[in-house]
């Protein structure tokens, strides 16, 4: 996949080409924010990852330059900037998603992941599939293997979240924005507790388990 | 802001209405003084020529006995003008005068006495005023000598009946007069009111508007704006100081993060036996990195929140909803806790407020009521709302905050030795009280008395009613993606 790095600082910069390099993407990179405009007008590219303040031309008019001429690509904001109202804001200009510094590169990478995938067309999927798992989003019922499960509706929107992006890894994070739409860490890490409620009801007596632990990322839902 | 007070209540009316009475009492003294002087002068004159004609008459008694005195009488009355004479004998029977009979008085010879008589003018039965003195004359006879005083006694009449309705035209015309002045100042100050107002609410770029008459009032609204311009320009400093702070250390918090990532990874990829402890020293380091960036995360969240530099955007959203979201996300913790959470039924509390602020506000008081409350306890969520507002109370069966600690525990950083050692940055608390001031509600903490256990903990969020919304019915919510 082809990915649009713009981000003046070079060290960071640095690091997160290498990583998304390491990680099998194709990855060019701008220090400024008219480089980067260019570059993103002139190529197609999977995801574009835009610091929120660059030289030249701020992160937010490069996204908004990129969406004036017609240009699609799924935007992800890095922002250093306090948190409050940015998010708005970014979101507001033409952002997809947005994420404040530091991040840890896992985060990242998932968050790079599920924006790609959001761009393959899907249709209007009414079924879900991983393995023997069937999730039916007309009649929100899932079934294993014939077997009927019951889940509670904040369970069927994390589990359909999760089968969305099967064979992804998720964050923490990531559903905590996307199912419950909340914006902040915790105190304590309540996600892990309602993973583990729901993969005792989809996992529990089946021999292969579908809902896996990603170590210092999040979760992974997957047939093998 | 306060409401806006009727014009009875305005310190402007009720000045305007002590200086039209002080004006009304001042003005009547001042009539009653005039009168009083002028009707003793005019007296004076009477009595004067009084005594004289009466000097005169005992003159000629004395010269010419009672015939000399009748014949003075009778020569004196066809050119009397305003003087009046009669004698009678001691049946009060005609003898001589100007005057028919004798008038409606109880005589006290000697003494200066006003009665009422009758006197023809153009044909006509009048009845008059008039001022005088009986004499006795020896022999058993009385002598009347009087002077007209009708016009002085006309004029006395027309002050007293005029007199209330002159007061009472002060009063009125004063009072409309000092209502009219009123208002007007009431309009300049409601302006700067309602400026002031705005400016609260959040709009800093707002100014107290000027007439141009230079007058006190101008002067104040310069002085308001010139003071505006001063804290407009401190909270952009503020923000900008905020930002600039967040931005230069997220980015070196992120290298460092980022190095040790990467430290990591290649340990990890090297496979060398030694590599592995090593690999573990560095995955502690991230994670201490982690509680650095979530401990400033969290002060930089609570100075904004505090300072009101951030323009959260604010709507209206119903606190139960809220509560009923934030307990589901716990709920498992809970449970997991062997600790029962529950929402408690309640009304519709619909507040002004941001959702995402308001939700780790109570995320945080959550969090902490299962972090301290034993197995087998209790962590309620409860809506009320009361003659002040709107409350959102989290309770507890916890060991509780002692009260001579209360006030300290929103400080920042402020943690009480007997959870010195649990996890958390000590600012959860603080946050709470920072998004309660953004919304100008108020944290409470008191003892759990529901409970029946003394002991337990209460954290109260106290909105005031001018916070209070209306929610139009439950939003839907979009299934996600």
């Amino acid at each position: 996949m082809r990915i649009l790095v713009i981000e003046d600082d070079l060290e960071a910069q640095r690091y997160l080409v290498q990583g998304l390099k390491e990680s099998g993407h194709v990855v060019d990179e701008a220090a400024d924010g008219q480089t980067g405009l260019s570059l993103a007008l002139s190529r197609p590219y999977d995801v574009a990852i835009v610091d929120r303040m660059l030289p030249k031309l701020d992160g937010l008019k490069v996204v908004a330059e990129m969406r004036e001429h017609g240009n699609s690509t799924p935007v992800l904001f890095l922002s250093a900037l306090s948190e409050v109202d940015d998010r708005v804001k970014g979101l507001k200009a033409g952002g997809d998603d947005y994420l404040t510094k530091p991040y840890a590169f896992v985060e990242l990478l998932a968050r790079v992941d599920a924006l790609m995938r959001r761009r393959s067309p899907v249709g209007v999927k009414t079924r879900l599939d991983v393995g023997d798992l069937e999730l039916d989003l007309l009649s929100r019922a899932a079934k294993r293997s014939g077997t009927d499960i019951e889940l509670q509706p904040r369970e069927f929107r994390l589990l359909e979240y999760l089968m969305r992006h099967a064979g992804q890894v998720v964050t923490r994070t990531m559903l905590l924005e996307s199912v419950w739409e909340y914006h902040f860490d915790p105190q304590t890490n309540v996600i892990d507790v309602h993973i583990s409620r729901l993969r005792a009801k989809i996992d529990k007596g089946f021999e292969a388990p579908l809902l896996h632990t990603v170590r210092g990322a999040g979760y992974m839902i997957r047939a093998h | 802001m306060r409401t806006k007070p009727g014009l009875l209540q305005t310190q402007a009316f009720r000045i305007v209405l002590v200086y039209v009475v002080l004006f009304a009492v001042s003005v009547t003294a001042l009539l009653f003084f005039t009168y009083w002087n002028t009707r003793r002068t005019l007296d004076g004159q009477a009595d004067r020529i009084i005594e004289a004609e009466i000097t005169g008459l005992s003159e000629e008694y004395q010269h010419f006995a009672l015939p000399g005195l009748v014949e003075t009488v009778r020569a004196r009355t066809p050119h009397a003008g305003q003087a009046l004479y009669l004698l009678v004998d001691n049946l009060h029977h005609y003898v001589a005068g100007n005057l028919d009979s004798w008038p409606q008085i109880t005589a006290v010879p000697g003494e200066m006495i006003e009665f009422d008589y009758e006197r023809p003018i153009n044909g006509r039965q009048e009845a008059r005023r008039a001022r005088g003195r009986v004499i006795l004359v020896p022999g058993n006879y009385y002598l009347l000598v009087a002077q007209d005083v009708h016009d002085r006694y006309l004029t006395e009449r027309m002050f007293t009946t005029t007199l209330p309705w002159t007061v009472l035209l002060i009063l009125v015309l004063g009072a409309a007069g000092g209502g009219l002045m009123s208002r007007n100042m009431l309009r300049r100050l409601d302006t700067i009111n309602r400026t002031s107002g705005e400016i609260i609410a959040g709009d800093l770029t707002r100014r107290v508007p000027l007439t141009g008459s230079g007058d006190e009032f101008d002067a104040l609204a310069e002085n308001l704006n010139r003071m505006l311009d001063r804290i407009e320009r401190l909270m952009k400093g503020m923000r900008e100081v905020t930002d600039s702070v967040a931005h230069d250390l997220r980015t070196p918090l992120n290298r460092l993060r980022n190095r040790l990532e990467e430290a990591a990874a290649r340990l990890n990829a090297s496979g060398a036996q030694k590599s592995e402890m090593l690999a573990g020293e560095i995955e502690r380091a991230i994670a201490e990195t982690d509680q650095l960036i979530a401990t400033f995360n969290a002060l930089l969240l609570i100075a904004e929140t505090d300072a009101g530099t951030t323009r959260a955007a604010m709507s209206p959203l119903d606190l139960g909803e809220l509560a009923a979201d934030v307990a589901e996300l716990y709920e498992p913790l809970a449970e997991e806790k062997q600790i029962s959470l529950a929402v408690l039924p309640g009304p519709a509390a619909g507040v002004e407020g941001n959702r995402s602020l308001i939700a780790q506000a109570l995320a945080n008081l959550v969090d902490n009521a299962i972090k301290y409350t034993p197995a087998g306890g209790q962590v309620r969520i409860r809506t009320a709302v009361t003659e002040a507002g709107v409350d959102l109370s989290v309770a507890d069966t916890g060991p509780g905050i002692p009260e001579s600690d209360r006030p300290r525990v929103t400080e920042r950083f402020v943690r009480l030795e007997a959870s010195r050692n649990s996890p958390g940055t000590g600012l959860g608390l603080s946050l709470v009280a920072a998004v309660a001031h953004y919304h100008n509600a108020a944290l409470v903490l008191e003892d759990n008395v529901s409970s029946g256990v003394p002991a337990g903990l209460k954290a109260v969020l106290h909105f005031p009613k001018t916070a209070m919304r209306a929610v139009p019915g439950a939003p839907l919510k979009s299934a996600a993606e």
